[in-house]
């Protein structure tokens, strides 16, 4: 009878009596990209390939780290990129010229790499001959710290042109950092106001306490040290099958 | 600049909630965001329209919760708020904390309109975290 008046309808159960319906999710906004990282990783462990997430500005020298990574461990590891940029095949071209395995993708106007670009970038590539799968990610130092890619370990890169404040002005990328590289380090004596420590300090307040080198592609100052970190990731990775990832974001 | 991207992941994820509740339209949609996460609320809140338009959520009034950076130090055991980029403990100083809160992006919940009633307000294992 009440269905006629309306009287059963309290304010406890008006929104059911109307339909309406709130519903607990309580699920993470990226949960597709998330679940396609995890898939990416498990590719990885299963054939035991170290996957590194490279971020940084555009120009703080991601590609000729690699390119001096390719000379270094040339008889140690066997190394692939997957290169992401707006446009263009030119990083790939020179990671191509060190007769390192490289697939390029161009994201168009997308400010970063997702987990499914990464996906099918893998079908391009041959895991089962690979110790360091590289995915050098689109030069941004805000977007791609939110999305996991299935990596291992990230990478953070800041140039000494760019100032040591960088972790304080962008703490989500620095945070997320399981290494953070100080590059381009031969540039030391004409930039003197960049100041190693204060850097580190930076790091520091994030709650960060991940390794941070000084190196030089150009000199090769300081890329043994990165090549240890390498080895020690393939060498852990192997030898543990719960193999921990990322520190934050992962 | 990537929450376009993000907007598209949520309204593929709320579509999915409307669908398993046969529902006709979502009318709300409550998140919850922390600073850390990398997502500018603003920004999402511009970009949610985008992506709603012609979907089952268009129309839909967005609330972005935001949670509070804290902090738990590793030395002393408090738990105390942060800056974004200064995330030490603000009692004893020192910098090995654990974020407890401020990194979420979540999907809390959502409005379903001509939801069939007699399905139970869920708390869905599948759309949980994964």
């Amino acid at each position: 009878m009440c269905d006629t008046c309306g009287c059963n309808v309290t304010p406890g159960n008006r929104d059911l009596a109307e339909g309406r319906q709130a519903t607990q999710v309580l699920g993470n906004l990226l949960q597709v990209n998330d679940s396609q990282a995890m898939h990416n990783r498990t590719h990885f462990n299963q054939h035991g390939v170290f996957s590194v997430n490279l971020m940084s500005s555009p120009g703080a020298g991601k590609t000729a780290l690699l390119e001096a990574t390719a000379e270094l461990v040339k008889s140690g590891l066997r190394i692939g990129v997957i290169e992401g940029d707006l446009e263009t095949e030119n990083d790939a071209d020179r990671i191509r010229a060190c007769g390192v395995p490289v697939v390029q993708i161009c994201t168009g106007t997308a400010c970063h790499l997702d987990a499914h670009m990464v996906h099918d970038a893998l079908h391009e590539l041959e895991l089962a001959k690979l110790d360091v799968l590289f995915v050098e990610n689109v030069g941004n130092l805000v977007c791609p710290a939110s999305f996991d890619l299935g990596q291992h370990r990230n990478v953070a890169l800041l140039s000494t042109p760019e100032g040591d404040d960088k972790p304080a002005k962008y703490p989500v990328m620095f945070r997320s950092a399981d290494m953070v590289l100080l590059t381009k380090r031969d540039l030391a004596p004409y930039m003197p106001e960049f100041d190693t420590a204060r850097a580190v300090n930076f790091v520091r307040q994030l709650g960060n306490a991940a390794p941070i080198l000084e190196v030089s592609a150009k000199s090769g100052d300081g890329l043994d040290g990165w090549v240890d970190w390498l080895k020690r990731g393939v060498a852990e990775l192997r030898s543990n099958l719960s193999f921990p990832t990322t520190a934050a974001g992962g | 600049m990537h929450e376009l991207a993000i907007c598209q992941a949520l309204i593929d994820q709320v579509t999915t909630v409307a669908r398993d509740n046969n529902a006709s339209r979502v009318s709300g949609i409550t998140l919850e965001v922390g600073p850390l996460s990398g997502v500018v609320p603003d920004l999402l809140s511009n970009a949610f329209s985008i992506a709603a338009a012609g979907s089952v959520a268009d129309g839909a009034s967005l609330t972005i919760e935001l949670s509070p950076v804290r902090v738990w130090c590793k030395a002393c055991q408090a738990e105390s708020d942060a800056k974004i980029n200064r995330l030490v403990c603000a009692q004893c100083g020192d910098w090995r904390t654990e974020l407890r809160s401020g990194d979420e992006m979540l999907l809390r919940s959502v409005v379903l309109e001509d939801a069939e009633s007699d399905l139970p307000a869920r708390q869905s294992e599948e759309e949980g975290n994964v």
